[in-house]
């Protein structure tokens, strides 16, 4: 038990690293995924993904391959996207999810026209996006200042954020903060995307935000205890799926979050606000 | 009308003289798929050979996505070379839409393709004991443990046939082959090009075989980022051992990963390198997890820019073999 469990963490450094990483991540990420799913934004992350092609684009036009600058244009230019979705969605009658898809489309065109003017044929995203087994200090450092920076930012204005996640319109009725904070969001956002996709790739970067959101939301209905329920799921598949990656010999991206996408089809299931309660629950209507 | 007629003829028998002077320079324009065909092509076709590479320099094959001046291309081409065995992943589609009527020639025709299963043993436990017998290792591999497979699949054959010089002379070959029949009048040309390049290429193989007889048989076991040595392995005898499948594309598992850093600490593998095309972090990893030093870049599936150390095929050979001595023999 010892053996399969903890041995594999004490005789490699690439697994305690890829551990240490991912848990990270996930703390920092899966609270962020919850207030997005509440935001019905639950696609942002994908979006994003391809939106920040033409930072990585300049990065290397003008650096070559290397990964910060691509990083740094990645995250300028995810930044971008967000606040500009943002704004539109904030003062113009357009929700955000469409502006998003507008905003994320032109990105994404102006960053393959990038790509293309140079004529270079590496996959750029390949060398941009990391993988969980080869996390170097760097990447390390990376995930470890996001966490801080989402943690602070989510304790300082959690009351005002979720206002403004469930009811922005009461929010702006009683303070004016509701801009300030729905731009502080969504840089949150785009800091734990970007971070994660050049640490650990995108699959688990998207993944480890929605998916463990996703299958909380069938337990709970108070943000606090999504949050957390969240980051508990989300950590345990980074185990499990380390450890499956590790003894199965799998990919470890898939392997993590096919254990979260376990997780959350058993929450879909049997979940406290899940299928088969609901089914109960109409079933006792009915005899009633 | 009669005389209408003559002089029309006259005409365009005029124009078709004058294309033909104008076009001596080039008399045939080739497409190839990627650097090294590129290279090869330029070698047979000399000044009678206009070449355009779609994949170039430093690129990667495995992903490439092809733009409208691809197409143009070809639709102009007299000879189209690929290499096969699935290796662009891009080209049938291309070759289709473009609507040319070029020759499609495989320049792996002709070659004994390596089952991409074969690069199982690298999982092997022997991986270690480089240069012993290779029919025995195959019916070793035919009972081999089948589950790694799913991951490093392109196609039934690993195509990076061109990492060996014999192959490479296939190659060669057919490139000549392929432009006799294109451009007859050329043919001569052609083979006296292909002669004396086949003769350059005979000579590294020697050299290449003397440069690795320098490296003692047990330390002949070598870690890159993708599997792009199968046929290096098979004709010279040494491990090459990698995270990645033969493709780019896939991803490491954390027990891949696991094996390779058990295999270098058993000191059954003397040496790590990066690749041109890929990512090199994860071979990062494991250089710092055993304090393998990284013994610097090989060449796999593209060759360098102009003033780089891999700029022709035969330069790349003699670089990644160097390199790999210099790496082991430091070691």
């Amino acid at each position: 038990m010892y053996d399969v469990l903890i041995g594999p963490f004490l005789q490699y450094g690439f697994m305690q690293r890829a551990l240490f990483g991912s848990l990270v991540l996930s703390a920092s990420c899966a609270p962020v995924g919850v207030f997005l799913m509440l935001r019905r934004m639950s696609l942002t992350g994908d979006a994003m993904s391809h939106a920040i092609l033409p930072g990585a684009a300049l990065g290397f036009l003008f650096f070559g391959l290397d990964i910060l600058p691509m990083t740094i244009g990645g995250l300028v230019v995810g930044l971008l996207v967000a606040l500009g979705s943002g704004a539109v969605s904030r003062f113009t009658v357009q929700k955000e999810d469409a502006s998003m898809a507008a905003f994320y489309l032109i990105s994404l065109a102006v960053g393959v026209l990038l790509v293309s003017w140079r004529g270079s044929s590496v996959d750029l995203m390949h060398v941009l996006f990391g993988s969980v087994l080869a996390l170097n200090d760097e990447a390390l450092a990376l995930i470890a200042g996001i966490a801080v920076v989402t943690f602070l930012s989510l304790a300082v204005f959690r009351r005002a954020l979720v206002a403004e996640c469930l009811d922005p319109l009461f929010l702006r009725s009683v303070s004016r903060i509701g801009a300030p904070v729905h731009f502080l969001f969504l840089t949150l956002v785009v800091l734990n995307l970007v971070g994660g996709f050049q640490a650990l790739g995108t699959l688990l970067s998207v993944g480890l935000m929605m998916l463990p959101a996703a299958a909380s939301r069938f337990w709970s209905n108070r943000v606090g205890s999504l949050c957390l329920i969240a980051i508990v799921i989300a950590a345990a598949s980074c185990l499990g799926g380390l450890l499956l990656s590790y003894h199965a010999s799998m990919p470890s991206g898939p392997a993590i979050i096919l254990t979260a996408g376990v997780a959350y089809a058993l929450s879909a299931l049997g979940g406290r606000r899940g299928m088969l309660s609901g089914l109960l629950a109409s079933r006792r209507h009915k005899t009633a | 009308m009669f005389r209408t007629f003559r002089i029309a003829t006259t005409a365009s028998l005029l124009t078709l003289g004058g294309l033909a002077s104008t076009a001596a320079a080039a008399d045939l324009d080739v497409v190839a798929s990627f650097s090294i065909i590129g290279d090869f092509a330029k070698n047979v076709g000399g000044d009678r050979v206009e070449v355009s590479t779609l994949v170039g320099a430093d690129g990667d094959a495995h992903v490439y996505e092809p733009r409208p001046a691809d197409a143009a291309a070809l639709e102009k081409a007299g000879v189209v070379l690929v290499n096969g065995l699935e290796f662009e992943g891009f080209m049938k589609r291309l070759i289709e839409t473009s609507g040319t009527r070029a020759a499609v020639v495989e320049v792996t025709k002709g070659i004994e393709p390596l089952k991409a299963e074969e690069e199982e043993h690298h999982y092997d436990e022997k991986a270690g004991e480089a240069g012993h017998d290779h029919d025995g290792e195959e019916k070793e591999e035919a009972g081999h443990d089948h589950a790694h497979e799913g991951h490093h699949h392109h196609g039934e054959f690993d195509p990076h046939a061109w990492q060996s010089v014999a192959n490479a002379q296939i190659y060669v070959k057919n490139i000549a082959d392929a432009f006799c029949e294109a451009d007859q009048a050329g043919c001569a040309t052609y083979t006296a090009n292909a002669e004396a390049y086949l003769t350059k290429l005979a000579d590294l193989e020697t050299e290449v075989k003397a440069t690795i007889d320098e490296i003692p048989a047990d330390k002949r076991t070598i870690i890159t980022s993708h599997d792009a040595f199968g046929y290096f392995e098979h004709a010279y005898g040494v491990k090459f051992i990698a995270p990645e499948g033969v493709s780019t594309e896939a991803e490491a598992s954390a027990a891949d990963v696991a094996k390779l850093i058990d295999q270098v600490k058993a000191n059954k593998a003397a040496a790590i390198f990066l690749e041109n095309i890929t990512n090199p972090r994860l071979v990062e990893q494991i250089a710092s997890e055993t304090g393998l030093k990284v013994g610097g870049t090989l060449y796999s599936d593209a060759l360098s820019g102009e003033g780089g150390p891999a700029a022709t095929y035969i330069d790349m050979f003699r670089h990644n073999v160097e390199t790999m001595k210099a790496a082991i023999l430091g070691s």
